[in-house]
Order: structure tokens, then C-alpha cells, then sequence
């Protein structure tokens, strides 16, 4: 094929290009043209393609997602906002804090293992880009049906995925979730969360500023893997021919982006960049793109001179390929041989392959000849826009309509079976098959990791100041209230890190939805990006960032809305940090918040295949007093341990605060079937001295919270009323799920 | 009392290790995989971590690192040498130490706080643990399973060379039980779990992993 210059492109108007085969529309085709007056060169073509994917430019989501800057809360810790890399949060003591979730699902179903294990590498270098160190990495997962064959394959894959890449770097993997249900099968989601540290002073941008400096690609070289990933296997649901897709994938080397890490923190170290962008998602399109936009627009870049694995590789491929482990820098010309020294210390190719200009033209050449000459906003920023059509599935009104219809447990054996049940579900059974493949201790920072409420790492070993960090989603009660499922998953992880002692800082998101083109999904989406800005407004916590993830459906059936919502958290001293469960005999157990007959989208109603009635309606006036409450009694030392109580219910709740330590409990409980099984949110379960009981009550009356005793720790076994549970048989229950299922 | 922590392309845990030792008292030395000096320290410790991305085998390439050739001979001469995890494949494919680490025997990576019994206390590395004592620090590993020749397990076993066991369930399917053993002399100590993170309870499961570097200054001062 000859190459397709822009001098080409102007002499042959009419050829004919496969634009629709690289996913665009044919409006989207002629607006390109209009931008540039004459047609795309087969390379623009590819940027534009990529650059305007779903994935990349958020064409479907972008009319709804501006409500979280329009309905921001005032924050001053917010340093960097929407839009770059990573937000960016002030955590005190000089110290920013930088994190972020992205999904990596379509590829993971693919190729679960790479799939998996780039996600974790992207968002690393996300997080990177911003001018952090990367501390710590969390993994929300979901996956069809627990014993379904193809979960079989799935599951392992993805969670080897992780942790041989998340491993391999030098990152804890400190949280996480691992849930089942039927739509996800065909359609796993696999999100990551990064969080890193750095001082307000190192702050990086993505912007190539000042005309003659110097573009610089550095890392692994430019192969032929993940071309067209993005929009490929992003933007279009899956099909029968699926298979063919499997070159789409990236494939990762964690070690190569160790060395990139260590690289690129003493280049910051040293202030040698001006600007810096990741290679992610659309590769190079994307980073020279979004590089030459977040400065005065004008880049000339000389595609030939970036390193190849595949020699073979077309311009346009090279354009698209989405090869991990790379990294572009704007970098003045006087600091350029500092900046190769530390490369060849750490044996990370690098390579100048361009400069950036006066004009407001980016322009790439290869071999000399004009290729590629586009205003860079339109590519990174003016991609099209879609105000999708949108309207209220015909599904919600009738399961609202629908009372939840279960049985409810009242004897003792009854009791007995449901608290089993609970415990050996899927869904809420011990994850230490998935966990113990990661890496916990890794950075000597850790100081909690699952199964605790939220994880939390260390950042300052003499002053002790941390971070928590929880993420969280309720996809049935998404599912059956999108609005209110989004402020309710948003509370709960809030209230998550508030258990430790940690305040609630800034939000992050991952949006996983199904096709933006049914317009009930895309109502499901509105109502959700709705909720989770008042939710985030109404409890003063900024979203600093995210992602959407659309198109995971099969055929016509689409997952269950599945926001999930990732919340940090800070705390002054992580030596006081209140762990999720007790160690001694003869604490008091305290219920805060109020129980209600909330047993619609409750695990209990999953496990008998119902999935009708009315989600809660979030009170977040109430969830703040609970936080409040939390950190008030952190604060004065009352508490020996907090667990919130979400999935599962108390009975839930009960079962991992026995089974952490190994110290047993008495309960008494009233209407017990609903205390065990009800999942109203807004509730915790504390264990404190009996001494300090009337500072409790006292705490409670300040906040507004009802707070009652349920029961005393100690013993061998969960007691409720007349039913016992031995602790043996309780722990044989929720550890031997997941061995059973995956070996 | 220096003691040099080694960072090969793909270290991990060096800054763990060089926490332990300062926090023992010592004063830890940052030795880079391309020099070969070895900055007059005392003792050496190879972290752990996928040294060149396990390429090859894991330690298969770092044993042909120039520090290596300065640590080879220095142990030579009775400097103590410590290989933590990745350090102790290191220490295998460097012949220092006898035998190979291959996956573990479920084939997954391990994560877990693993109980150990220390079964000789009387290298450089573990002279402040009682004999038999049991410790609890964290196993993590994708290729701990020590595998020797029947000769060679029996000459280690003979000569009071394994250093560690584990306690329980055998967790990677090493041969009877080894987490960790020693060369000859007793100089050169290899272990798989990972004492340098547990040396504070904060952070760790226990305090009990410091032992083996207060372990290497006591031996130093004596």
C-alpha cells in the first residue's frame, strides 16, 4: 500500500475509505472532512477513529457527566480536577494524593489474563503520569454466575492477571470486591483502582507548552498489539464473531513498566519534563493529541523515528497500536541529556520524535512526507457529542410494583441455615482464594487490606498520616432504583472508610453499563450520573475523575447498572485506625442506624432468585451524622472495632467480625429473621468497652443516630437467641466456596 | 554496622529490607546491580522481587550481574550474605547456596501470613531466635517450592542446613517443609518468606521477622 500523505489526500477527494469499518458514523465521517477541508489521510482516519471511540471520547456520557462539575461541592482539597490523567486530592502536611478507577472488561473477557493485567498497568501509569508514586492498586470484579463453566475460565485468568502484573510492580493490592450474577457472564468487569503520593510541588500535566521542546517517547517499543483496541473492542458489543478479535488485546510486561516507574520518578525528581502523558487507550494518537491540546496545539512529530518491535508496522498502525509500557514527555532541550541518562540507568528505551511549535497544527511525518496535519482539540477534545435518546425501562415499574416475596427465618434452625447460607454464597464467602494471589505487604505501608471495610496505606512513616481508600456498588438496587442505587453505593463507601477512622475525602467512578444505543440503558446511565452527583454534592465530596464503560452487554440483555464508586479517605494517625473486628471477650456490641424491612435487591432476596420491589432511598443527611458519629467516637478512642453492614445484611456483618479473630459473640435479637437479613443501609456494628457505653449513647443523641445493644463478644461460637453456631462449622461455611469453585 | 540491600532491575522489596535493617539498629547501604562495589559493608541482603521480570528463571539473569561477582566473593571469604525470596533464587542459580525454587505446587501465586520454626539458630542471621522457635512473618511467592536431588536434601539435613521450616500444611510443596537454608560455612542464608514485613505489627502480621536483623548486627558486634 503507498502511503497516503496529505498531499494524497488533497489530490484524491473521492477515494473511498472504510471509516465505517473502523467504527465511525457516516456524519462523524463528513465531519471530519468538514474539519479538515478535504479528506482524512488514512492515518488522520485511524487517529479520528480511535480518538472519537465511545471509549476515548466519551461521546454518549459527556452530555450527563458534566453535572459533576456543575453540581461540584466547594472543596479545597481538590488540587486537580475532571479531566486530566488522575485527580488530584490535598491530603495535608504537603502531601497530594492522586487516584483513579478504569475498566478494563472487554478485553478481559477476551483474554482474561492480559486483559486483567494491562488494566492494572494503565491505570498505573495513570496514576504515574500525574507526578505520583503509585502505593497501592484495588480491583472491583464481577463475573457471571459463580459455578458457570465459563467463570471457571474467566475468574483464574483475570485474578493471575492481576496479580502477576499488580505483583510484578511492587504495588499492595489492598481491597477490592468479587461479585456474581448472570448478566455479567459474557460480560465480566474488570475495574482497577490506583492510588499514589506525591508532594503538591510535583504535580505533572499533560500539556506540551513551549515551542521547541522536545517530544520524547519513552519505555517499551511500539508493536502491532492492541490496534484499534480501543474502538474495537471498546465500542461494539460482543457478538458471534468474537473470536476473531483476539490480536485486539494488549499484552503486558510488568517489568518493563517497573523500570518505567522508577524511570519516570527520578525524572520528576529532577523536574526534567514539562509536560507528560501515559500511552494508554489509543496510544500514540491519543498522546500526541491530548499532549499538543493541553498546550498552544502546535506538534510536529517524525513517526518514523519511534521504535518498532515490528518493523512491518504501516504509519496508521503505529498511530493506533495500544503497546503498554510507554510513556511521552515534553522535555525543554537543555535537560534532554539528563533526561537519556536516566533511561539507559534503567535500560528504558527512549527516543526524541518530535517538537512542539508556534502553530496550532499537529503534524506528523513519516520519512519526510506530510501525514497527519489536524487541529489537535479536534481530535483529543471536539470529538462528537450525542445527546442519546433515553427513557425509563419498561422493566422498573413493574418490579417496583412487585413486593419482595421471601421466607424469612424464625427458628432456631432456620436461623441457623440462613446465617450458613449467607455465609457460603458466593457473594459474600471468604475472597481469600482470589486475595492471597495478590500482594499485600509489598512497600512495608499496608495497614489494611482485605477483608477489612477499606484498605489502607501508610504515606508518612514519622508523622503516620494515611489513606483509606473503599470502593463499593450495589447493582441490584441500581437495578431497581439507578438514582438512588448510586447515592446509596456512594454512601456505603463513605461510611466504609468513616469505620476505620478515616475521613471521607473525594470520589472516584467507574460507570459499567450496557449499550448507550438502548435507550433504557442510557436512562439507567442519566439516573445514576444524577444520583451520584447530588449524592456527592449533598455529602460535600468532590468527583475527581472516572470512567464509563458502555457496551457491556450481549446481545439484547445488558449488565445491571453497575456504578461503582470509589471513595478516599483520610486519617491523621493510621495507628489509631479502628479495625473491622474485635480480638477480646466481654465487649459490648452496638447496632448504629435503623433497621427497616429493606429485604428488596438483599442478597437474601438474590439467593431465592428475586430481584423485585424497592431499592431504600439513600438519606445522606443521616449517613453523614454516621459518619460524624464514626469519627467522633475514632476520635475519643471509644471504639474496639466497626464493621458497616451492606450485602448481607447483620447475618453477613456477624459472620466476618467473629470469624476475623476468632472470638465469638452473643446476640439478641427482636423480629430476628429481619435484623439477620435486612440490608437497610446507614448502619454500623460497633464493639466498645461496657465502660464507655454512656459516651456511645451520649455520641448518638449528639448525631441524631439510633444506636442499640444487640450482644456481647466472646466465646466459640455465633449465638443468636437460641441458635448457635460453632465457629468451626461457621469458618467451614464461608472459606470453602471459592476452593470448592476454582480449586 | 552497614549492611548493603542490593536493587536489581525488578527489586521489590529494598525498601523493606533497608527499613529492617535500620530499624534494628543497623545502617542500611543501597547497592546498585551494575557496580561492583560493595561500599565496605558487612553483610549483604538480596530482596526480593521479580529481578529482570523473572525472564529466563527467576534470579537466572541477576546471578550475571556485576554486583554478583563482588558478593560471590565476598561470601567466599564469610561476609553473611541473606537472599530473601527472589534473593534466595538468586542465591540458587549463583550456586552459593544448593538446590532451585520452582512454582508452587498449586501453581498460584501465595500470599499469607505463613508460621515458620527455626531449625538453625546458630547462623549469622538467626542467633537471636531460640531453637524451634515458631515466628509468624508473610510467605509470597509464585516459585517457593525448594526442590533438591535426594543427595543433596539429605547432606542439608545431615549437616543442620535448613534454617527454616514451615509449620502446618505444606504451603508450596518444598521438600520437606524448607523454607529456608544455609551454605556450609553458614555465612550464606536463604529464605522464602519475608522477615522485612514483619517488623512492625502495624504493618505486618507480626514484630517476629526483626529477629533476623537484629540477628546479623549482634553477630556483627560480637
Amino acid at each position: 500500500m503507498s502511503l497516503d500523505t496529505v498531499a494524497a489526500a488533497q489530490s484524491s477527494p473521492d477515494t473511498k475509505q472504510p471509516f465505517a469499518e473502523l467504527g465511525l458514523k457516516p456524519d462523524e465521517y463528513a465531519r471530519i472532512k468538514e474539519i479538515l477541508g478535504r479528506r482524512p489521510t488514512s492515518s488522520e482516519l485511524a487517529m479520528y477513529s480511535v480518538m472519537w471511540s465511545e471509549h476515548c471520547s466519551y461521546k454518549s456520557s459527556k452530555v450527563h457527566l458534566k453535572q459533576f462539575s456543575e453540581k461540584a461541592p466547594k472543596s479545597a482539597a481538590l488540587l486537580v480536577g475532571i479531566g486530566e490523567n488522575a485527580g488530584v486530592v490535598d491530603v495535608g502536611q504537603g502531601y497530594a494524593v492522586t487516584f483513579k478507577i478504569e475498566s478494563h472488561n472487554h478485553p478481559s473477557f477476551i483474554e482474561p489474563y492480559q486483559g486483567a493485567a494491562t488494566g492494572i498497568g494503565g491505570i498505573v501509569r495513570d496514576i504515574l503520569t500525574m507526578g505520583a508514586r503509585p502505593i497501592a492498586v484495588m480491583d472491583p470484579l464481577r463475573f457471571g454466575p459463580a459455578d458457570a463453566p465459563d467463570t471457571r475460565r474467566v475468574l483464574p485468568g483475570i485474578v493471575a492477571g492481576i496479580g502477576g502484573y499488580g505483583n510484578c510492580l511492587g504495588l499492595p493490592n489492598i481491597g477490592g470486591e468479587v461479585v456474581f450474577d448472570q448478566t455479567y457472564a459474557g460480560n465480566p468487569l474488570v475495574n482497577a483502582l490506583c492510588v499514589g503520593v506525591m508532594k503538591h510541588s510535583d504535580i505533572k500535566l499533560a500539556k506540551a507548552a513551549g515551542a521547541g521542546n522536545l517530544v520524547v517517547l519513552f519505555g517499551a517499543k511500539t508493536g502491532g498489539d492492541g490496534i484499534g483496541g480501543v474502538s474495537v473492542l471498546a465500542s461494539e458489543t460482543f457478538d458471534s464473531s468474537r473470536s476473531t478479535k483476539r490480536p485486539s488485546v494488549q499484552v503486558g510486561d510488568p517489568f518493563v513498566e517497573k523500570l518505567l516507574i522508577e524511570c519516570s520518578l527520578e525524572i520528576f525528581a529532577e523536574d526534567l519534563v514539562v509536560g507528560i502523558q501515559d500511552l494508554g487507550g489509543a496510544g500514540l494518537s491519543c498522546a500526541t493529541s491530548e499532549l499538543a491540546s493541553g498546550g498552544s496545539g502546535g506538534m510536529k512529530v517524525a513517526l518514523d523515528k519511534v521504535p518498532l518491535r515490528d518493523p512491518s508496522l504501516s504509519p496508521e498502525e503505529i498511530l493506533m497500536s495500544e503497546s503498554q509500557e510507554r510513556m511521552c514527555a515534553i522535555v525543554e532541550p537543555h535537560k534532554l541529556p539528563r533526561f537519556l541518562e536516566i533511561c539507559k540507568k534503567w535500560d528504558v528505551t527512549v527516543t526524541a520524535i518530535g517538537e512542539v511549535t508556534d502553530g496550532n497544527r499537529l503534524e506528523i511525518t513519516w520519512n519526510g512526507e506530510l501525514i497527519v496535519n489536524v487541529p489537535p482539540r479536534t481530535v483529543a477534545h471536539e470529538g462528537p457529542v450525542y445527546n442519546r435518546p433515553m427513557a425509563q425501562p419498561a422493566y422498573i415499574d413493574k418490579v417496583n410494583s412487585q413486593k419482595v416475596k421471601l421466607s424469612i427465618p424464625h427458628t432456631a434452625t432456620e436461623i441457623k441455615e440462613a446465617v450458613l447460607k449467607l455465609a457460603a454464597a458466593p457473594n459474600l464467602a471468604d475472597k481469600s482464594w482470589v486475595t492471597s494471589q495478590y500482594d499485600r505487604y509489598v512497600q512495608g505501608n499496608t495497614i489494611q487490606s482485605h477483608p477489612e471495610d477499606s484498605g489502607m496505606v501508610r504515606i508518612d512513616e514519622t508523622t503516620h498520616l494515611g489513606v483509606a481508600i473503599s470502593t463499593d456498588a450495589n447493582a441490584n438496587w441500581s437495578y431497581l432504583n439507578p438514582y438512588q442505587g448510586a447515592k446509596l453505593a456512594l454512601a456505603e463507601a463513605a461510611r466504609n472508610i468513616a469505620t476505620a477512622g478515616a475521613r471521607p475525602l473525594a470520589v472516584t467512578n467507574c460507570l459499567n453499563f450496557g449499550s448507550p444505543e438502548d435507550p433504557g440503558v442510557m436512562w439507567q446511565f442519566a439516573e445514576t450520573v444524577r444520583g451520584l452527583a447530588d449524592g456527592c454534592l449533598a455529602m460535600g465530596l468532590p468527583v475527581t475523575g472516572g470512567n464509563v464503560s458502555f457496551y457491556n452487554q450481549t446481545g439484547t440483555v445488558a449488565i445491571l447498572p453497575t456504578p461503582v464508586i470509589g471513595v478516599l479517605g483520610v486519617i491523621q494517625d493510621v495507628r489509631t485506625r479502628t479495625p473491622m473486628s474485635f480480638d477480646t471477650a466481654g465487649l459490648d456490641l452496638f447496632l448504629l442506624g435503623q433497621t427497616y424491612e429493606d429485604l428488596s435487591g438483599s442478597e437474601w432476596a438474590f439467593l431465592h432468585g428475586e430481584r423485585t420491589g424497592q431499592a431504600p432511598t439513600a438519606d445522606l443527611a443521616r449517613e453523614m451524622r454516621l459518619i460524624e458519629l464514626l469519627l467522633a467516637g475514632h476520635a475519643a478512642k471509644i471504639f474496639h472495632a466497626a464493621h458497616d453492614l451492606s450485602q448481607g445484611g447483620l447475618s453477613a456483618g456477624l459472620t466476618e467480625m467473629v470469624l476475623r479473630y476468632s472470638v465469638g459473640a452473643i446476640i439478641a435479637l427482636e423480629n430476628v429473621g429481619v435484623a439477620l437479613l435486612s440490608e437497610s443501609p446507614g448502619r454500623v456494628v460497633v464493639a466498645i468497652d461496657p465502660k464507655k457505653v454512656s459516651d456511645l449513647r451520649e455520641l448518638a443523641t449528639t448525631h441524631s443516630i439510633k444506636v442499640e445493644k444487640i450482644g456481647t463478644t466472646g466465646g466459640d461460637s455465633l449465638t443468636i437467641n437460641d441458635c448457635v453456631i460453632d465457629l468451626d462449622e461457621l469458618r467451614h461455611a464461608h472459606t470453602s466456596t471459592f476452593p470448592r469453585l476454582f480449586g | 554496622m552497614r549492611v548493603g540491600v542490593i536493587t536489581f532491575p525488578g527489586t521489590l522489596d529494598d525498601r523493606d529490607a533497608a527499613r529492617a535493617v535500620n530499624r534494628s539498629g543497623a545502617q542500611a547501604v543501597l547497592l546498585w546491580h551494575g557496580d561492583t562495589d560493595l561500599k565496605k559493608v558487612d553483610a549483604v541482603i538480596l530482596p526480593g522481587g521479580f529481578s529482570y521480570g523473572d525472564y529466563l528463571r527467576a534470579g537466572a539473569i541477576s546471578r550475571f550481574s556485576p554486583v554478583m561477582n563482588s558478593v560471590i566473593e565476598a561470601a567466599g571469604e564469610g561476609m553473611p550474605v541473606l537472599g530473601i525470596c527472589n534473593g534466595f533464587q538468586v542465591l540458587c542459580e549463583s550456586h552459593l547456596l544448593p538446590g532451585a525454587l520452582t512454582r508452587n505446587s498449586d501453581l498460584h501465586f501465595l500470599c499469607r501470613d505463613q508460621e515458620i520454626e527455626i531449625t538453625n539458630n546458630m547462623t549469622p542471621w538467626t542467633t537471636t531466635f531460640s531453637l524451634k522457635e515458631r515466628i509468624v512473618i508473610p510467605l509470597k511467592n509464585g516459585e517457593g517450592s525448594f526442590q533438591c536431588d535426594d543427595k543433596t536434601l539429605a547432606q542439608l539435613e545431615d549437616e543442620g542446613r535448613v534454617v527454616a521450616r514451615y509449620v502446618g500444611e505444606n504451603p508450596n510443596g518444598s521438600r520437606n517443609l524448607i523454607a529456608g537454608i544455609s551454605n556450609e560455612r553458614g555465612n550464606v542464608v536463604g529464605l522464602m518468606p519475608h522477615p522485612e514485613h514483619a517488623i512492625d505489627p502495624l504493618t505486618g502480621p507480626t514484630a517476629q521477622g526483626l529477629g533476623f536483623f537484629t540477628s546479623i548486627l549482634n553477630s556483627m558486634v560480637k
